[in-house]
């Protein structure tokens, strides 16, 4: 695996043409990609460390990225446990008894086939579900029955398969909105305007822009999110979610649409995000890039893990290769095929295939 | 692994013809019309300078009825009655826009706050009502500014006991129940024949005694102050206009913080708002409660003018008319809305008993009293030709970080400016890398534009 450069992590912008190019259909459908028949101009943009000096120095946005709230769990202990946890939908078992820990200071990877339960186990994490069965404890406590806005300031932040940004919102505003779920203030201090309101208000305004400074969208802060391009879009996404100051971020697919470039830089960014001192969960199709950016994986298949370690002992976890990545066709028996060879997505075969669901 | 890299990604293959990232249709362009100039104009300027303006602008908007401009003064009714209706109608907008416009529930029941208001003080002030006070410890001279804060604290009440079970709900179902509430108040001060006087309403309710003279002896804001420009319309005008200004003030406070963002999220998407830590629900009620306080204090200064309230100026037809000006202005734009309910209130007012118009012969009150047809006609026509309302929301979600706002749309200027080049651009994507964390080295075809932006920038603060 190659390090990028560390200017590709800034690159946003860069990449949204890479992804063009590379798809090898830039100059038939170029317009339609993102919106159709859409007139193309001229994005206004505005160098934030022209206007905020002190961002452009890396380190001092790391410093204001980074996570500053006491997390109760030590760095290699278990921040979130998965507690034998089953969600049913009726009849449907989605969530079959599932355990795992994610670690502080890792980067975890949640694989599995297509219906195998990952976007459920997140939902079950992040509130959207309530277990059936079992429980998710995080940072000492149960999440249990707690409204999920209240889990998002518990810690818990999280991005969005399919994008849901605050389209009508600058890229800047969309990152305040999260921030704002560490606001003390609420609808009198800001009537009135008093001097903590303010503190605060500022407070956010420049942690946010040193976020989108961190993944790369600072030039673009003044944009409203519907006009920034896809990549652009999804790093947004992540910084918002960062805004919150989680303990624990979720990424759910976020690499979906990707090319090869924008995966590889959104690799660089994940790592920084761990480095910077958060803990990642990472919910990916891509073998490549789970491979290549966490530092232990869970596989699910069928709603229950089926696998849990190194990314080397996953991958060559015979149970593994044989639901997720397909049986070799010298072995493929009378079944043809079945499930898993249908979305094979194979470590070797993987770059070409580029994402039909762009 | 370094197999599956593509070719594609080298720089040479990038065509040189791409524009960079970013995409907009040019009804959506940011800096387009009359409006956004005047925008980035006015952005522009330090905030003494906005003062020097805006104070001057409201001074005029304050002298309008009575400086009598031959266009504008209405002909078939007193002019400084219209404009106190206006004043009305416009705090109405105001707070229906926060309701409707900045956290997007929408409310068909909005007159119910308002006759909430107009009752409350009526309740308390008029002799029919057996609850009236102004016999015992109250003074008429200032029983009506008593009652004002009675009646805010009651419609936010009301607010609150309306919202509170009915905001699970959404779309269209939250609509509906509004709908059914304002309904309901209606039917209530209807029917509640021992208190609220039923079908016969409440007369003489209170209004402010001030300015008495000889020949005023009930003072500038009563019913008998009727002749001449400076009539008790033109008063009530006035003491709307601060009304107007106060809660023009508080509400943008609001907006531009995260009570602000927090509905404008929700409007966008709820439950993307909620996981992003928004109590959304809590932030829902908030604004409901601040609309219907608006609309309470509305209702106060209704029943104070015409000192006399029935059930049927609270018709459902009102809240329709409200929402028209809110939607005809451009919802979550307060000055729009301002703008929608001038409309609503003057334009039939500006018929009423005209028979000429530019040397048309014309029957002005037989369109007046086509209003509803011809705002219905207005409405359709401006949802296909202008959606977002006449003057379109530019929502200001933030109270600081204006300098980089300033930049970026005098970047965007200097580019439409600079460039109808939109084929070729080679050096473009180059701007996109220049903000990246590395904040080493911003060169080329960017350079400049941005190099503008940011002097500009600089000097504005």
């Amino acid at each position: 695996m190659s390090t990028h450069d560390p200017g590709g992590i800034g690159a946003g912008g860069e990449h949204g043409d890479e992804h063009l190019a590379s798809s090898g259909r830039a100059d038939s459908s170029r317009a339609d990609l993102y919106m159709p028949g859409a007139v193309l101009e001229e994005p206004a943009i505005v160098d934030v460390a022209d206007v905020r000096p002190e961002l452009a120095n890396p380190e001092l946005v790391d410093a204001m990225v980074a996570p500053d709230r006491t997390v109760h769990a030590k760095v290699g202990e278990p921040l979130l446990q998965m507690q034998n946890v089953t969600v049913q939908f009726g009849g449907l078992v989605a969530l079959d008894d599932v355990s795992f820990d994610i670690r502080r200071g890792e980067i975890l990877g949640l694989i599995g086939p297509n219906g195998a339960g990952k976007t459920t186990a997140f939902n079950a994490m992040t509130g959207v579900y309530r277990p059936t069965k079992g429980q998710v404890v995080f940072d000492g406590s149960t999440v249990g029955k707690l409204k999920r806005y209240r889990i998002t300031q518990r810690g818990i932040a999280r991005t969005f398969q399919n994008i849901r940004l605050f389209n009508e919102m600058t890229a800047l505003e969309n990152v305040v909105v999260g921030s704002d779920a560490r606001h003390r203030t609420s609808v009198p201090g800001a009537l009135f305007r008093t001097p903590r309101h303010r503190r605060e208000e500022r407070d956010a305004i420049d942690r946010a822009l040193a976020l989108l400074e961190f993944v790369g969208v600072g030039g673009r802060a003044t944009e409203k999110a519907r006009n920034l391009s896809y990549g652009d879009q999804r790093r947004l996404e992540i910084a918002r979610a960062l805004a919150t100051e989680p303990k624990l971020l979720c990424l759910d697919e976020p690499a979906a649409g990707f090319n090869p470039a924008e995966k590889e830089s959104l690799m660089d960014l994940i790592r920084h995000i761990r480095d910077d001192g958060y803990t990642v969960l990472l919910i990916e199709h891509d073998m490549r890039l789970v491979r290549g950016v966490t530092d232990r994986i869970v596989v699910l298949e069928f709603g229950r893990v089926i696998a849990d370690g190194t990314p080397d002992e996953v991958t060559s976890d015979p149970k593994v290769i044989a639901a997720y990545l397909g049986v070799p066709d010298s072995e493929l028996t009378a079944d043809e095929g079945g499930t898993g060879a249908d979305r094979a997505a194979g470590p070797t075969t993987e770059g070409g295939s580029g994402d039909a669901s762009a | 692994m370094s197999t599956s890299t593509p070719a594609p990604q080298t720089p040479e293959g990038r065509p040189t013809s791409m524009p960079p990232v970013g995409r907009v249709a040019t009804k959506d362009r940011p800096h387009g019309g009359v409006g956004d100039r005047f925008r980035l104009w006015w952005d522009a300027q330090a905030r003494p300078t906005q003062w020097l303006i805006g104070v001057p602008f409201l001074i005029f908007i304050a002298l309008v009825p009575i400086l009598n401009i031959p266009v504008l003064t209405t002909v078939g009714t007193n002019f400084g009655g219209v404009m106190a209706q206006f004043g009305m109608i416009a705090l109405i907008a105001i707070g229906l826009n926060v309701v409707v416009g900045q956290a997007g529930l929408l409310d068909l029941g909005y007159v119910g706050f308002y006759a909430i208001g107009a009752y409350t003080v009526a309740i308390l002030t008029s002799p029919d009502s057996p609850w009236n006070q102004t016999d015992e410890w109250l003074s008429k001279d200032w029983a009506w500014l008593a009652a004002l804060p009675i009646a805010v604290a009651i419609t936010s009440l009301s607010g609150l006991i309306l919202g509170s079970p009915t905001l699970r709900l959404r779309g269209d179902y939250l609509a509906i129940v509004t709908l059914g509430f304002g309904e309901i108040v209606r039917l209530l001060a209807d029917n509640l024949d021992e208190l609220t006087g039923g079908g016969q309403g409440l007369r003489g309710v209170a209004y402010p005694r001030v300015g008495v003279t000889e020949e005023l002896p009930n003072g500038v804001f009563s019913a008998g102050n009727a002749a001449g420009t400076l009539n008790s319309g033109v008063w009530w005008y006035w003491l709307s206009l601060v009304f107007i200004v106060i809660s023009l003030l508080l509400v943008g406070n609001l907006e531009r913080s995260r009570v602000g963002r927090a509905w404008v999220a929700i409007r966008e998407d709820e439950d993307a708002a909620e996981i992003m830590g928004v109590p959304t629900f809590r932030f829902k009620l908030w604004a409901f409660v601040i609309g219907a306080s608006i609309g309470g204090v509305a209702g106060a200064l209704y029943a104070g003018q015409v000192q006399f309230v029935i059930p049927t100026n609270f018709n459902v037809i009102n809240s329709v008319l409200f929402l028209c000006a809110v939607v005809l202005g451009g919802q979550g734009n307060k000055l729009g809305v301002i703008l929608g309910a001038f409309i609503i209130v003057y334009l039939p007012n500006f018929f009423l008993g005209r028979t000429e118009l530019f040397g048309i012969p014309i029957n002005g009150n037989e369109i007046a009293s086509y209003r509803y047809l011809f705002f219905g006609i207005a409405l359709v026509v401006l949802m296909i030709f202008r959606p977002q309302g006449l003057i379109p929301v530019r929502q200001k979600l933030l109270a600081y970080g204006r300098e980089l706002y300033v930049a970026a749309r005098r970047a965007a200027q200097a580019a439409t400016r600079s460039g109808s080049d939109d084929g070729a651009r080679p050096g473009a994507p180059a701007v996109a890398t220049a903000s990246g964390t590395t904040g080493a080295a911003r060169p080329t075809a960017g350079g400049t534009r941005t190099g503008e932006s940011t002097t500009d920038g600089e000097e504005t603060r």
